[in-house]
């Protein structure tokens, strides 16, 4: 068993076989295949053991922050798709809900399942290519060609919905920009009927495969204590056994009208985290079927908040209120009071944040983003000690981050 | 355990400096910046509030008094219920606070980007390097007297940027990012322009 090894104990103590062994210093990253994108972590060895990890993060850093205090708060929304990219609608949804806020604004009960369907199919397709770099991490490249089948059959469906597979930017502050396509509800519930069946496949591979259970179990265990600690949200929280969702906790676009479980682990392991995200997959299929069967009818933008919704674009060239409306809201940007609000929303890598200072006007004056891959991975230095090479692949693959988030 | 109010109901009894603070959403408090480890340490072990959620320096503006804060958030994982704390950084020139390494570890990086992006320093945190930026880098980028499209400065490896000459330059900004004026309406400055435009293909950027 991976537990078991003799090495951990003794390289704690900074010794292997008695006597002061050489350390070896390497980095790993900023582009190892298992360090999915950007990350290096400078690794101090004794032999196969590691005695220090220190992640070195920032090589995809934009500036995010900065630019969002220079344009308006609709102008940034595109900003958001390349935070998490792997789940670039439920970026879009957690900011546009921050600003909401801000602004006391409620959105139509349509728009608030539009949102959270989007929200979830994202879920399922982050959590799959997720899923899929584990798999080849730890050495089942099969996985990651099912996963991504699935997955292209999601990017069909965002493209029908925002005109975009990946970078979407489908929300707006007060609304989403379009309303859903004739026919796509339909198809979005033929994709979870047959993506049930094909999920059970794809765990089935992992799940009882002996070679991946010993490559993850009892890896990278993080505790419960240690998990809230270092403030780890999302899968990586809930396999140590935190029962924490902000979807059941703190309810935010209407999820507290589906019916659906919080997936826990038990040992904090890598294979419980992969455990719990093939469980959240499912549950996400209850949560878009529910949604689809109740799906509300009426508007899918608030539009009378006239200072903060852009008018439909086929009043604006015929009406003198809706044109000025429209210069207004693109010039201006969309007014807020000034104020400090916080959001959380429970994304697939995490609870991510906005937090909005706002002097007044359509431009924040700071905006911060509370990243949880950046959160998850400040575990790193605790976690990878003591661990051997090989296993920090798997911790790595386990924790399921992205850089884009995490370097901002 | 209490709800978020009476938690800042009981600050406010037990510590003097503490006051409220306006916020549209949570409960919040402004804490001086002695009482702030004291304060965090309650609402961590007697409010519940285990967990550190976020922290985020703001720069109030060249002037302002005083300039520089930092706003944490805090979050109960029994509750679930969050709480803010803010507090200003006593010195413009050198702002500092103390450390909040000792309640959270998950507290280093955060710490560690505050500093990074506005240069605000935690006194007692263990290992207070640049986490996003090099280190040797020489501003702070996220000072509201940084540029938007950054300054000249070295390569992060200065031995390549003394070999070529070669450095990081700064962003050209002509036609974006598209910024508009806010507060009083003139509808001559709503029109959407660069943010700089002392400077373009034909005018030399100052200073540069």
């Amino acid at each position: 068993m991976p537990t078991e090894h003799a090495f951990p104990d003794s390289a704690a103590k900074g010794t292997l076989g008695g006597s002061d062994a050489e350390r070896l210093s390497i980095s790993m990253g900023p582009s190892h295949p298992s360090t999915h994108g950007v990350l290096r972590i400078q690794l101090e060895l004794d032999g196969e053991v590691v005695t220090k990890a220190d992640p070195v993060i920032g090589y995809l850093h934009r500036g995010d922050e900065k630019i969002a205090e220079n344009m308006t708060y609709n102008q940034f929304v595109p900003y958001t798709d390349r935070l998490d990219y792997l789940a670039p609608l439920a970026n879009n949804m957690a900011y546009a809900i921050a600003v909401e806020k801000l602004a006391k604004l409620e959105v139509p009960p349509r728009c608030q399942a539009i949102r959270v369907i989007t929200a979830e199919m994202a879920r399922i397709s982050s959590h799959l290519l997720g899923l899929g770099a584990f798999g080849i991490d730890v050495g089942a490249w099969t996985v990651f060609l099912y996963t991504f089948t699935e997955r292209e059959k999601l990017y069909k469906l965002f493209e029908e919905l925002t005109g975009a597979r990946f970078t979407t930017s489908y929300s707006r502050i007060g609304g989403v920009s379009r309303d859903v396509p004739p026919g796509w509800l339909e198809r979005v519930d033929a994709f979870c009927v047959q993506f049930l069946p094909n999920l059970e496949e794809v765990l089935n591979l992992l799940t009882r495969n002996k070679i991946f259970m010993d490559r993850t179990s009892g890896i990278g265990v993080i505790s419960k204590e240690d998990a809230i600690a270092y403030g780890l949200t999302g899968p990586n929280l809930r396999g140590s056994g935190v029962p924490l969702d902000l979807r059941k906790d703190r309810p935010y676009s209407g999820y507290e009208q589906y019916d659906f479980d919080v997936a826990v682990g038990t040992q904090g392991d890598s294979y419980d985290r992969y455990l719990v995200r093939g469980e959240e997959m499912r549950q996400s299929v209850r949560i878009i079927r529910q949604a689809v069967a109740k799906f509300p009818p009426g508007k899918w933008c608030a539009e009378d908040a006239r200072r903060i919704v852009a008018p439909r674009k086929d009043k604006v060239l015929t009406s003198m209120e809706e044109l000025i409306q429209n210069f207004m809201i693109v010039t201006e940007g969309p007014q807020m009071p000034p104020g400090e609000v916080y959001f959380e929303a429970e994304n697939p890598k995490g609870a991510l944040g906005f937090f909005v200072v706002s002097k007044g006007g359509g431009v924040p004056w700071r905006l911060k983003i509370r990243a949880p891959s950046f959160c998850n991975l400040s575990i790193l230095p605790k976690l990878c000690v003591g661990a051997m090479v090989a296993d920090i692949v798997a911790i790595l693959g386990s924790l399921d981050f992205v850089m884009g988030e995490c370097d901002r | 355990m209490p709800p978020a109010p009476d938690a800042v109901a009981a600050l406010k009894g037990g510590w003097a400096g503490v006051t409220e603070r306006a916020s549209l959403d949570h409960p919040a408090v402004n804490v001086p910046a002695a009482d702030l480890l004291g304060v965090l340490g309650a609402l961590k072990g007697a409010h519940g509030f285990d967990m550190l959620a976020d922290v985020a320096g703001v720069d109030w503006g060249e002037g302002a008094k005083p300039r520089f804060s930092v706003v944490y958030h805090l979050f109960s994982t029994s509750t679930h219920a969050y709480v803010r704390v803010a507090s200003d950084c006593p010195l413009d020139s050198a702002p500092e606070l103390p450390s909040a390494t000792g309640l959270w570890p998950g507290a280093n990086w955060h710490e560690r980007e505050a500093f990074d992006m506005f240069g605000i320093r935690f006194a007692g945190h263990p290992d207070l390097r640049r986490i996003i930026m090099w280190d040797g880098y020489a501003h702070y980028p996220l000072r509201k007297d940084f540029p938007l499209a950054g300054v000249e400065s070295a390569l992060p490896d200065a031995e390549i940027t003394a070999e070529t000459g070669v450095g990081t330059i700064a962003a050209p900004m002509m036609g974006g990012p598209f910024v508009a004026s806010t507060g009083q309406m003139n509808m001559g400055e709503a029109e959407p322009r660069a943010k700089d435009e002392s400077w373009n293909e034909r005018r030399p950027k100052p200073g540069a």
